[in-house]
């Protein structure tokens, strides 16, 4: 009996050293931090499959956190243990990271590969470098599906941004995003709004509430989501007409899927996606991060990207190399929220507006939502 | 209650029989008319057939009542397939299934066999209703996992069952979600071959001890056992950034520690506190049961903030790598959890254990070590197992602890299922749900079999 218990005792603290060896060396491993989906997937494939096969030994995990990576990120800081490495976020929450020092700065000259013809990466980029910490990856946008089978008879397929305020002629149910951003700049630009005047409008109190009281006219018939994946399936399932979700997850649901549902483009919205690197790394894990980065931004790599999904590539020198999708053998340009036929009518994420608002609108949002 | 269920008697057709089933019929007319758009023909048609039912069984009272059922049943489906295809078939064998037994039931005065004949009608149609009212509630557990389980084999990206599902085509189902599901990782087939190598010469080595039963039935299914463990380390071994067999593995490596130090620690805190000699028992059990109570949501936060700073020097000082003080810290935070569980059921085997016998085994001169592993330990040995079940499922399940402690690394099952469902709803989650919920069903009814077993060749049961 006592013998058994000094071998199980003893292959216990084996096989613990055994795990102690098996994450044994630091700088090796990296965490990376996404979105999960097809978007991660194209990340998969376009960057990290050829950094590892060009630094084997390399272990890459993914952590699909990048929703809540601003309080997972201040929670981390707080408690002295950042477990990731590259972190995936909006523009909009690097800016917020970067202001509350939990983001590193990056000096894009001088930490990013400069173009294959000797552009500087600053000029690459161009105003998509926001902020100082923020490496821009992709331009995607916020738009619409909607159901082709579902379009009513005799009347056209939905090409207005204003037709999903238009119960009477495309009746259903809609989906909209689940807070105040797009969906109150819709709302303006079909309550009779310029398109140049919609920010100061909305900066108004009255604006608030123009924009709050147009959304109540289908405030019945609109289905709210959180995360992207919601739309295409609601399309998917044929409980709504139309619904906002980003280009490339309906990109996946028409041409991969072969789901009959329709890009409406109109007034779509413009946003920027990247990597930040959180700031308190070790040297060792900083100096992988930054490798990875400069890897993973080039050129080439954000070209490639462009073949698993559509979304456009952050560097001007990246669009002439945008080809056919990987396995379905079309061309991607014209599924391209910058290109020029979908681009007609468009915004810009407007991040000075939102900084300054964006607490205010959001509560006034969620008290309309909950009435 | 046999000899009077011989005196059953067939109820009047057109007053009893005919009405009951055409409502039931009716029942099943309108859902089908509601698929067409059509739910009020659709009752009326329903009706019309279950009254016709009940009239043409009523001609052939001879045929049992199994060989009544079946043949509506084959009829409806016949009539199925003709007006509706594959889909058809099915739907027109599931209702000619209840609405033919329901229509034998009835009319051959079945349902009165189950009470006393002195039972009057009211009495007897509680006695039917609490039985279907009781088989309500177990349909209402079980079927929310039919969909889950037809929808994991759905050929195509999203939770929706389409038309080609429906209609029960080839081409609407597909495997895919699970290859999906076991993609990446190692080598099942030669772990496979390991593990029932070493576990028949393990079982072979065991025949050799002096004091051993000969059995070669123990060798093979030690190579069994050494088999199934050899397919889940070959398939695990070399793994790196599998969407799903990471976490699986992650769970398999944090649930079997943390379950071991819950029930070591659970088993001696029961035991001591069982003890009527220890001061404040009562806040001291209250501490230990508090994580079932507290919130987990605090539990989390809480650990988050006090595991943190102990990985920091943990790593700090003792050069332990990221990865391993992260997988400490899961496993740490799971055995908490567990410990409850553990405690609860070995103190309610504890109740009915005779404190003389460790007195007995005293005054024979065993040290309280031998007492407790040859006298105690065998006798709440079935409330310790219990426990050690709750906790590895607790550890298993657990996703909000995992979430805050946990860094990617320790990615578990419910974590990766969590976010997949949050991020990209793919059906993939519902394969893995379909082989979790296999291999629940498989576990506990081997362990109730082998339970079974035990108590048969122990003499505790007749059979």
């Amino acid at each position: 009996m006592r013998k058994l218990h000094i071998v199980s005792a003893v292959s216990t603290l084996g096989l613990m050293a055994g795990l102690a060896h098996a994450g044994g060396h630091m700088a090796s491993d990296m965490t990376l931090v996404s979105w999960g989906g097809a978007y991660q997937q194209s990340q998969i494939n376009a960057y990290t499959d050829p950094y590892v096969a060009m630094n084997s030994g390399v272990t890459v995990t993914w952590d699909e956190s990048s929703a809540e990576a601003v309080a997972k990120l201040r929670a981390m800081n707080e408690a002295g243990n950042i477990t990731w490495d590259v972190v995936d976020v909006v523009a909009a929450d690097a800016l917020r990271l970067c202001d509350e020092g939990l983001a590193m700065e990056i000096d894009a000259n001088d930490q990013l590969a400069a173009a294959p013809d000797g552009t500087s990466a600053e000029d690459d980029f161009g105003d998509l470098l926001v902020g100082d910490c923020f490496i821009p990856q992709i331009v995607y946008s916020t738009t619409f599906g909607y159901r082709t089978d579902m379009v009513p008879a005799g009347a056209e397929a939905p090409n207005d941004i204003c037709d999903v305020f238009d119960l009477e002629t495309y009746p259903g149910m809609r989906a909209l995003e689940k807070r105040p951003i797009n969906n109150v700049e819709w709302a303006l630009l079909c309550d009779g709004v310029a398109k140049a005047d919609v920010y100061d409008v909305l900066a108004t109190e009255e604006g608030q509430e123009q924009a709050l009281a147009k959304l109540d006219t289908i405030k019945d018939s609109v289905i709210w989501w959180s995360a992207g994946a919601d739309t295409p399936q609601l399309l998917a399932d044929g409980e709504i007409f139309m619904g906002s979700t980003y280009n490339g997850r309906l990109f996946a649901a028409i041409e991969e899927q072969g789901q009959p549902i329709g890009m409406m483009w109109d007034a779509q919205v413009f946003d920027l996606d990247g990597w930040i690197i959180p700031e308190g790394l070790s040297d060792e894990r900083k100096a992988r991060a930054l490798d990875f980065v400069y890897f993973a931004t080039d050129t080439q790599r954000l070209a490639d990207q462009a073949k698993y999904i559509s979304y456009g590539p952050a560097r001007l020198s990246s669009a002439p190399l945008v080809g056919q999708h990987a396995s379905l053998g079309i061309d991607m340009a014209p599924h391209m929220p910058t290109d020029p036929n979908n681009a007609a009518n468009t915004f810009l994420y407007n991040y000075e507006f939102w900084a300054d608002y964006r607490d205010d609108i959001d509560a006034k949002f969620q008290a309309w939502l909950a009435q | 209650m046999s000899a009077l269920s011989t005196t059953l008697t067939r109820p009047a057709l057109l007053t009893f029989t005919m009405p009951i089933v055409a409502v039931l019929g009716a029942c099943f007319g309108f859902v089908t008319g509601n698929i067409f758009g059509q739910p009020w023909i659709g009752f009326l048609v329903g009706a019309v057939i279950g009254a016709a039912l009940t009239f043409v069984l009523a001609q052939v009272p001879q045929i049992s009542r199994w060989k009544a059922t079946w043949g509506t049943s084959a009829a409806f489906g016949a009539a199925g397939l003709v007006f509706g295809g594959a889909g058809g078939l099915v739907g027109g064998t599931v209702v000619g299934l209840c609405l033919g037994w329901f229509a034998a039931w009835i009319g051959s005065g079945q349902y009165r066999a189950g009470v006393p004949i002195y039972y009057t009608a009211g009495q007897t149609l509680w006695h039917n209703a609490f039985l279907f009212i009781a088989g309500l509630v177990f349909f209402f557990l079980v079927a929310p996992l039919v969909p889950v389980m037809w929808l994991s084999f759905n050929a195509d990206d999203f939770f929706t069952f389409t038309p080609e599902m429906l209609a029960f085509k080839a081409e609407g189902y597909s495997l895919k979600h699970y290859r999906n599901f076991f993609s990446g990782g190692g080598e099942p087939v030669k772990g496979l071959l390991f593990g029932s190598v070493i576990g028949a010469a393990l079982g072979a080595a065991l025949q050799l001890l002096p004091d051993a039963e000969r059995s070669f039935g123990k060798i093979i299914v030690l190579a069994i056992i050494g088999a199934l463990i050899g397919v889940v380390v070959g398939k695990m071994w070399g793994l790196a950034g599998a969407e799903w067999m990471t976490p699986l593995k992650n769970s398999l490596i944090i649930a079997p520690f943390a379950t071991l130090i819950s029930v070591s620690l659970g088993t001696l805190a029961a035991i001591g506190l069982s003890q009527s000699h220890v001061p404040f028992r009562q806040w001291i059990m209250a501490i230990m049961i508090s994580p079932m109570i507290v919130p987990l949501i605090i539990s989390a936060t809480g650990m988050f903030f006090f595991y943190a700073p102990l990985g920091n020097w943990l790593e700090a000082n003792l050069g332990l790598s990221q990865s391993f003080v992260g997988y400490v810290k899961v496993i740490l935070a799971h055995a908490v959890l567990g410990v409850p569980f553990v405690i609860i059921t070995v103190t309610a085997t504890l109740v009915g254990f005779d404190n003389s016998l460790t007195r007995a085994a005293a005054n024979m001169g065993a040290n309280p070590v031998t007492t407790f592993f040859r006298v105690q330990m065998p006798l709440i040995l079935p409330g310790v197992i219990s426990g050690g079940l709750f906790a590895f499922i607790t550890s298993f399940d657990e996703v909000v602890v995992v979430l805050f402690v946990g860094s990617a690394q320790q990615q578990t099952l419910p974590w990766q299922m969590f976010t997949g469902l949050r991020e990209q709803i793919s059906p993939t989650i519902l394969a893995a749900a379909t082989i979790l919920v296999t291999i629940s069903i498989l576990l506990l009814t081997t362990v109730e079999l082998l339970r079974r077993r035990s108590e048969r060749l122990r003499g505790l049961s007749p059979g």
